[in-house]
């Protein structure tokens, strides 16, 4: 069952000069919320900008009825919503995609940029299952870094920065994580880091899911412009997605 | 709700208020947002004699209150539609009609035949202005004598109520609405999309696959409330205004432009239960301004 209701912002933080962390309390109980979900928030009734955006759920607090969003301003629309203020209400609509399966034993989580917002969830309900994974987060560099405390509660956190600032130098494909081996990877981030781990993970006949990222209008499989060719066709990331099976995706 | 009800031709409507096509799936996307039953119609995304992929991403993109989108008619075709969708949606206890678009005339002619069998399908919305598709589509609407010929040929299959959705990408809106008057047309929907383009200026690329395609929502508006005045001065069959309705006002000033209905659709993907909130909206108008049916206002301008 989807959702649209009001929240009222009950945390704001900058986490970096870009990202910015929002905890959002929900009016009455919140439904439950797969890993890997994701929210259409809408920006503000008053602004210019039309569309609402596609974030993705970082953290769920049923306690508290919270779901917390790492949003990176990028356009107009994401800075408008870095004005918000604690206190102020905004409109979700609400849980939308298909979500992480939790499967395997031995898991790897890899998540660059942004794309690390919805792994901290998937690393609490693994966690929850009695597994520690394994969550590589990619950075350009130490500037881009937030503070992962949240992630290192659930998992065993590496990192890798492109100029070698925090972690090892590099890609997060060459880090030295990848030489122990995995039954299932998950993957979040820019397309090219996720087609690369895309093609380590088939040719090392590992499972691996990738969460995309694509344009989104609607979110709830309407308009159809979101769509990701497949082996089986075009698919729609909003509704048969946000996860895929990289074995499935086209790049 | 006396005061919202309607008929166009010999179609009834609860209230003049529908959700246009490729906006709203086929109504159950949005059954978890609101009663869509409570809408006067609901046009169900455009379908063509065979199964299409749409257009190669990138589909969409964002311009200033407005959205450009390529998706190119994706759909399973006809045959599904049939066989599976309308069995999930016949039960709907408002009008269901289908949008329908072709390649060809002999494709246009097959759909229709084929919706026209359906007992719970009481009108199509015959789809002469796609700007999305490489054959046919917008080449229906932007002539004369093809719109005339392609509402000639279903008109002569097609016994129900028949719209015929057009362009606004032509020099005279009001000259194609009487060709397809002429045809045989029972109502025209206006306007489709604008023929638009985005381009990004660091990547010195266009933003979607297609180059140009269809540019809808707010900014569109004053194009819509345009046509629809033009060609309500030209044509006696009933109009059904769309193009940038957002709220109750929007739709009011549709009608007072000469609509006889309006359409909602890119603010569906804003608002999921928008369509609901312009029923009631239109409601409080005519109260707040003691107007006893909503045809009171309808052209007056």
């Amino acid at each position: 069952m989807k959702h649209c209701d009001n929240f009222v912002v009950s945390e704001k933080k900058f986490l970096n000069s870009t990202f910015f962390k929002l905890k959002l309390k929900a009016k009455e109980n919140l439904p439950l919320i797969k890993a890997g979900q994701f929210v259409e928030v809408q920006v503000n009734s008053d602004s210019k900008v039309l569309l609402r955006r596609p974030i993705s759920i970082n953290d769920v607090d049923s306690q508290t009825n919270e779901i917390s969003l790492i949003i990176q301003t990028v356009g107009q629309g994401t800075k408008e919503l870095a004005k918000i203020n604690e206190g102020e209400e905004i409109n979700l609509v609400y849980p939308l995609g298909n979500g992480f399966n939790i499967e395997g034993e031995n898991p790897l989580l890899v998540g660059g940029g942004v794309g690390i917002a919805p792994l901290l969830y998937l690393a609490k309900n693994f966690h929850a299952k009695g597994i520690k994974p394994k969550v590589l987060l990619g950075f350009r560099s130490q500037e881009q870094m937030i503070d992962l405390k949240e992630y290192e509660k659930y998992a065993d956190v590496y990192i890798s920065t492109q100029d070698g600032s925090v972690g090892s130098k590099g890609l997060v494909t060459e880090n030295e994580i990848f030489t122990q081996s995995y039954d299932t990877i998950y993957t979040c981030g820019p397309t090219p880091m996720m087609r690369a781990i895309s093609d380590y993970s088939l040719k090392n006949n590992i499972k691996c899911y990738a969460s995309l990222e694509n344009k989104m209008a609607c979110g709830i499989g309407a308009c159809l412009c979101c769509v990701q060719n497949t082996t089986e066709g075009h698919k729609c990331t909003c509704t048969e997605g946000p996860v895929f099976n990289v074995k499935d995706i086209i790049w | 709700m006396e005061k919202l009800k309607i008929q166009i031709g010999n179609l009834e409507f609860q209230n003049p208020v529908m959700t246009a096509s490729g906006t709203f799936g086929f109504g159950l996307e949005y059954e978890d947002f609101f009663d869509v039953q409570k809408l006067g119609a609901i046009i169900v995304k455009g379908t063509t004699g065979e199964k299409r992929e749409g257009n190669p991403a990138p589909r969409m993109c964002e311009t200033p209150m407005g959205m450009i989108n390529a998706v190119g008619l994706q759909n399973k075709g006809v045959d599904y539609f049939c066989e599976n969708t309308y069995h999930q949606i016949k039960h709907y206890k408002t009008n269901v009609i289908v949008n329908v678009s072709g390649s060809s005339i002999e494709e246009y002619v097959k759909v229709a035949e084929k919706i026209n069998e359906l007992e719970h399908i009481p009108a199509i919305e015959l789809n002469i202005s796609c700007p999305n598709v490489k054959k046919g589509g917008m080449g229906f609407g932007t002539d004369t004598k093809m719109a005339f010929e392609v509402v000639d040929s279903v008109r002569k299959i097609y016994k129900k109520h028949l719209i015929v959705k057009l362009s606004p990408n032509v020099t005279s809106i009001a000259e194609i609405a009487k060709a397809v008057e002429s045809a045989g047309a029972d109502s025209v929907s206006m306007i489709n999309t604008v023929l638009g383009m985005a381009i990004d200026a660091e990547k010195r690329k266009p933003l979607l696959s297609t180059i140009t395609a269809g540019l809808s929502g707010p900014a569109i508006k004053p194009i819509g409330l345009r046509c629809v005045y033009q060609t309500s001065k030209a044509i006696k069959i009933p109009i059904i205004g769309l193009g940038g309705i957002t709220n109750a006002t929007d739709a009011i000033e549709y009608i007072l432009a000469g609509a006889s209905a309006i359409q909602i659709g890119t603010q569906n993907f804003v608002n999921p239960s928008v369509g609901l909130e312009v029923i009631e909206g239109m409601k409080e108008y005519l109260d707040r301004h003691n107007i006893s049916h909503i045809w009171d206002i309808r052209g007056i301008i």
